[in-house]
């Protein structure tokens, strides 16, 4: 059984509030950019005790991305955040003109991603974020797990001299990762160990993939779960030391099967290690409204699905 | 004898059309309506180092140009002001260069600090360093540029709206107003109605340049316009030119927006324009 446990469920978002904020206290550098979403990204504690360094956009993505890469001057690091999918769909020629070719120091914060935002329904639930982002060069890309790595995360991207998209989310879900562990990125996290398959995940299905690793632990299936927040630089020594034990690789995320995690773990075991794979992950369709539970049960993404997905891999 | 600043509009259009000629591609019209205002602003208002380069201009006013597509006449000012070498103007739109079509951080140039060509975006930018030059205690100004027809663009009103109401009053937008897009003129595609009265709209401090193509005239406006920073608004210029001002067969209309001018043209060009200053070596 893994050795995690939910120390009180949280949100990532909160995590991203609770790092920025420290950030202000910490880096006077830092600045923080809303397009009237202060509430929802958790920014409001930086708003009130920094207002100097706090730009309120109003509901204008396009003009809050050029701001922030123009606020670069003097060293200046912008941190902006809106929901996901107006931080990188709506936005995406004003990332890659004024901020990714320019090359600006410009921290793309996203919150509210996938389908457990939930209720509001599929117009706001993206799923392409990350293809969007990875493909633009010179970003980095990163999805969190839970409160404590997206706080981590936070403030680790602040030290880091690039554009950098943090994605995380809007429900309460499980805080196992430790509190005092600095983040780095590009690091893939091995949180248990197992010969038989590598169950490769981010974001919320990392609780998904450390319950069905115990799920298949009592079926004398031994997996080995990896996160990987970081899906830009990719982790490949992990992966390969993993997938050189186990020769199964399952991977589970909560975004598009095209452009996703998946899609860059397959790229790089095509190119390195040729390997059985099966992709979690939702499957060219939109979402819609629900519950998040509900809609990770819809659309394949929770435990039950990964157990299937290692049963599946371990038959190839 | 001292070169005059009267020198360089006929030299800075010869650059132009030598280095749109020598790939055949590039966009000549927009930079010859522009050339006054940018040898205004580079060689008479700009409180700037040319070299060695700063990306961040602490201490030094900055300039944005919004519409890209018109990078000839910006790298011929940037070249000829020091930035770079006037040589390197060769090199234009041409494989391995840093003067790539449009005008490009990536590539390391001296003198530009934000990529554009992909249109709308540059105000927002301009707004964000404006805003740094405020929280820094920096007391200089940012500059922008930006087409008639870019303002057809949703970000442009976005930056506006923001820039009145949290009154960036430290910088000054500068509308080539020329009445031509690609497709014809504005009032054949989008007619832009007042610009002016728009912009005011938004809580900017408008003014207008009625002769964007005689140099003096636009170091006035220039000078006007700083007169008028610091009181709380963002200041628009509304600055009427005419495309492809300086030959005659290419001014005033739409059709040189992005056309080359063949041999036989730019032989004919070339005659109404002095070489005052020297040109770059082909």
């Amino acid at each position: 059984m893994h050795p995690y446990s939910d120390s009180g469920s949280k949100d990532t978002r909160s995590g991203f509030g609770a790092g920025l904020l420290e950030l202000g206290r910490t880096n006077p550098q830092v600045v923080a950019l809303c397009a009237d979403l202060t509430g929802s990204l958790k920014m409001d504690a930086f708003a009130a005790e920094f207002p100097e360094r706090f730009f309120q956009t109003g509901i204008a993505e396009a003009h809050m991305i050029g701001m922030a890469a123009g606020l670069t001057i003097g060293g200046r690091i912008p941190f902006t955040g809106t929901f996901a999918n107006f931080s990188t769909g709506r936005v995406y020629d004003q990332i890659r003109q004024s901020v990714a070719y320019s090359g600006k120091n410009v921290k793309i914060c996203a919150s509210h991603a996938g389908l457990t935002l939930g209720e509001d329904g599929a117009t706001h639930q993206i799923l392409e974020d990350i293809g969007l982002m990875k493909m633009l060069p010179g970003m980095t890309v990163i999805s969190p797990c839970d409160y404590n790595q997206t706080k981590a995360a936070t403030i680790t991207i602040a030290k880091h001299d690039g554009p950098v998209y943090l994605r995380f989310g809007r429900p309460k879900v499980a805080n196992f990762t430790p509190a005092d562990k600095p983040y780095v990125i590009g690091q893939a996290d091995v949180l248990t160990r197992g010969g038989d398959v590598t169950i490769c995940a981010n974001g919320h299905l990392v609780w998904e993939a450390l319950e069905a690793a115990n799920a298949l632990e009592s079926q004398g299936i031994h997996a080995e779960v990896i996160n990987f927040s970081t899906i830009k630089p990719l982790d490949l020594e992990t992966l390969l030391a993993s997938v050189h034990k186990t020769g199964r690789v399952v991977t589970a995320e909560e975004h598009q099967r095209n452009g996703g995690l998946g899609d860059s773990i397959a790229q790089a075991l095509a190119m390195h290690r040729p390997t059985p794979m099966e992709m979690v992950a939702v499957n060219d369709s939109f979402g819609e409204s629900g519950t998040p539970a509900q809609l990770l049960t819809k659309y394949g993404l929770d435990a039950a699905n990964i157990v299937a997905a290692v049963k599946r891999v371990l038959t190839r | 004898m001292t070169p005059s600043i009267h020198d360089l509009p006929s030299q800075v259009r010869r650059d132009i059309l030598r280095m749109v000629h020598a790939v055949q591609s590039g966009h000549p019209g927009g930079s010859m309506g522009c050339t006054e205002f940018f040898v205004a602003l580079y060689f008479d208002i700009l409180r700037h180092q040319s070299s060695p380069f700063s990306m961040d201009g602490l201490g030094e006013d900055l300039f944005f140009l919004s519409n890209g597509h018109i990078s000839p006449v910006f790298y011929s000012v940037l070249a000829r002001s020091g930035y770079f070498s006037i040589e390197e103007l060769k090199t234009f739109r041409k494989i391995n260069s840093r003067l790539q079509g449009h005008p490009t951080t990536h590539e390391g140039l001296p003198g530009v600090r934000i990529a554009s060509g992909s249109l709308g975006q540059g105000l927002s930018v301009a707004v964000g360093a404006a805003q740094a030059k405020k929280l820094a205690g920096d007391n200089h100004l940012v500059f922008t540029l930006h087409g008639d027809g870019e303002l057809q663009e949703g970000q442009i009103w976005e930056a506006a709206l923001y820039a009145g109401a949290k009154k960036v009053d430290n910088l000054i937008s500068t509308i080539d107003a020329n009445g031509q897009q690609i497709d014809g003129s504005t009032d054949e595609v989008m007619p832009m109605g007042d610009i002016g009265s728009k912009f005011a709209a938004f809580g900017w401090d408008v003014m207008h340049i009625h002769q964007g193509n005689d140099l003096d005239a636009v170091r006035q406006g220039l000078r006007e316009a700083i007169a008028k920073t610091g009181q709380g608004k963002p200041i628009c210029i509304v600055m009427h030119t005419s495309m492809g001002h300086g030959v005659d067969f290419m001014a005033g209309t739409h059709t040189w927006h992005g056309i080359a001018p063949s041999d036989e043209q730019l032989t004919a060009a070339l005659a109404q324009l002095p070489e005052t200053l020297g040109d770059y070596p082909a």
